[in-house]
Parts: structure tokens; sequence; C-alpha cells
């Protein structure tokens, strides 16, 4: 549809092509997705510190030495079937099946706890046998991206608890409904970041 | 393009369900499938030491890694060329943009002056001469 707008200037109306209205009842969503794009940069930053700083060990454990990949085979596996439960969840959101919904969110819930849980496992652990974020170069980078994802996870997990609060109080209102829809693209999201963490920094890092 | 909205027909934006996409079972399984095979293969190969060149493992890692986190795009995020009008795509494919130079650029820059330095010894630099 074409739409049309007033220049500055105050001239003729500029014309615009759009094929579709721009969104402007729904526009949370757009707004999140947004924000998602923008905590892209965060990581790509943090992604490109590694990438640069990853091979500067100071004479400390390199990532062959310290990280864990079993333990991260575990982690991948418990963040990826939490996302698709998050998935099930929205579909039982679209049926307003309310009490199915809340159980497969308590499953996606517990599954990333367990992913945090093991991660500051693994983070407690190096840092014990004195491969902490102060150690070299390396391990800062590794320290600063890791952990990032892992604080987006946690406040992830804290969001999921006080929405489920809320969807048990007040059920699948409009206002719920969009705040599960922003949560399920932050948590879908957050999984792929971590795809890039497990391939480029784990596997990729240890064979650096 | 293919789906012109006919005049005086707003998207019907705001009725929940018709504007956004919810996904399918089939589609989070599908993408669950497809999102577990593309972790087990690169899992194997750098677990298992299956090539010996290491530079091909990194390559395939990160390659699989790439489809993988399209499959995630699209059977999770359902982001298509008609979610929010077009928008999401529209954001998506700008941070696309913006990432590779930022990630390429500043991997160029700081592989090169890594590998242009003066090698240094480890000790004062003014006795060094």
């Amino acid at each position: 549809m074409n739409t049309t707008a007033v220049d500055n200037a105050g001239n003729a109306p500029s014309r615009f092509l759009c094929h579709e209205e721009p969104p402007a009842h729904n526009g949370t969503l757009l707004g999140f997705w947004i924000y998602l794009m923008s905590d892209c940069f965060i990581f790509a930053s943090l992604f490109a510190c590694y990438a640069v700083l990853g091979t500067s060990t100071a004479g400390g454990p390199s990532a062959a030495e310290v990280l864990d990949l079993p333990g991260l085979a575990v982690n991948t596996a418990l963040l990826l079937v939490s996302s698709v439960t998050f998935g099930f969840a929205m579909l039982e959101m679209a049926r307003r099946n309310k009490g199915a919904m809340l159980a497969w969110l308590a499953v996606a819930g517990l599954l990333a706890v367990g992913f945090v849980t093991l991660e500051i496992h693994e983070f407690a652990g190096m840092i014990a046998e004195g491969a902490g974020p102060g150690r070299s170069a390396f391990l800062s980078s590794f320290f600063t991206l890791v952990g990032t994802h892992g604080l987006h996870v946690s406040v992830g997990i804290l969001w999921l608890v006080v929405l489920m609060v809320q969807l048990g109080k007040f059920g699948l209102t409009e206002a719920n409904i969009r705040r599960l829809q922003c949560l399920s693209m932050f948590w879908h999201f957050l999984d792929l970041v971590w795809v890039g963490v497990f391939s480029y920094v784990y596997l990729a890092g240890v064979l650096r | 393009m293919s789906h012109p909205t006919p005049p005086g027909h707003a998207a019907p934006a705001g009725h929940g369900d018709d504007a956004v996409h919810h996904g399918t079972l089939r589609g989070y399984l599908t993408g669950f499938v497809l999102a577990a095979i593309l972790t087990i293969i690169p899992f194997w190969l750098v677990m298992g030491h299956v090539l010996d060149n290491r530079w091909l493992t990194i390559s395939i890692v990160l390659a699989l890694a790439v489809v993988q986190i399209l499959v995630h795009i699209i059977y999770f995020l359902h982001l298509d060329a008609h979610s929010e009008g077009g928008w999401n795509l529209m954001a998506f494919i700008f941070t696309v943009v913006l990432v590779v130079i930022v990630l390429g650029a500043s991997i160029w820059v700081m592989y090169n002056e890594n590998a242009n330095m003066m090698p240094m010894p480890m000790q004062h630099p003014y006795q060094s001469k």
C-alpha cells in the first residue's frame, strides 16, 4: 500500500512504497526484535574479542587444557531441549491451554536452571585450578563472553518465574500473551547465541 | 511483493493469533531434529578426532554453526519475509551486515596487527638496543 508523508520542509508530500501497513498496534514485538538485534552487537563484539585474544594465554592454560567438552555437550543439550519445550509452551498458549502451557514453561525453566548450574560449576572449577578470568587475556575474553551469555540466561529465568506468577494469577490476558511472545524470542535467541559459543569458543577453541 | 495488501485493508494486526506466527508442532520438531544433528556432527568431529587437518575441522564446525543458526532463526524464531510486515527481516539483514563488518574487520585488522608486530623480547625495551 502506498502511504504518504509530509517531509520536513513542508513541500509536496513524499510517497513511500509499502506493500503492507507498518505494524502499528503490535509494535512491541518488533521493538523487542530490534532489542535482540542490538544484543547481537554485544555478543558480536565479545566474539571479536575472543577471536583476537583466544590464543593469548600469557603462559597460562590454553583452551584445550581448561575447556570441558563432555560438560559442554550436556549444557548444549539442556539449552536446546529447553528452547524446544518453550516452543511447546507457545503452542499450548495458542490453544489457550493454560495448565499445559505452565507445565512446559516450568520444564523449560528447570532445564535452563540446570544449564546455569552446570556453567557456574564449570567456572568455579576453572577458577579453583588457577584458570580464572585474571590469568590471561584468553581467559578474560572467555569468561566475559560465556559469562555474559550465562547472565542473559539467568535473567531469562528470572523473567520466566515472574511471568509464570503473572500467568497463574491473571491468566492469558493480551498483555501476558505479548510478554510471553517476547520472552519466547529471548529464549530462542539465547539458544542461537549458544550455537556460536559452543562452536567457536569451545569446539574451534580447543583446536586452535 | 507477492502478497500486496488490498487498499483499504490494513493487515489484521492485534488479533493475537492472526498477527503472530506461533509455529507448529511439526516446525518445532523439525527444527529440533535438524539442530540436534547439526550439534552432534561438530561434537563428534572434535571429540572423536575424526579429521587430521584441524583447520578443515574448524571450518566444518563453523559452517555447521552458521547452518544451525539459520535453522534456529527459521524454525524457532519464525523469521520470514512477512513477520511484522517485513520489518523483522529488514532489521535482521541490517544486523547481519553490521555484524559481518564489525566481526570480520576487527579480526582482520587485529590479526594483521598481531602478525606485523615486532618480536618483543621479554625484557625492558630500552635495554634491547
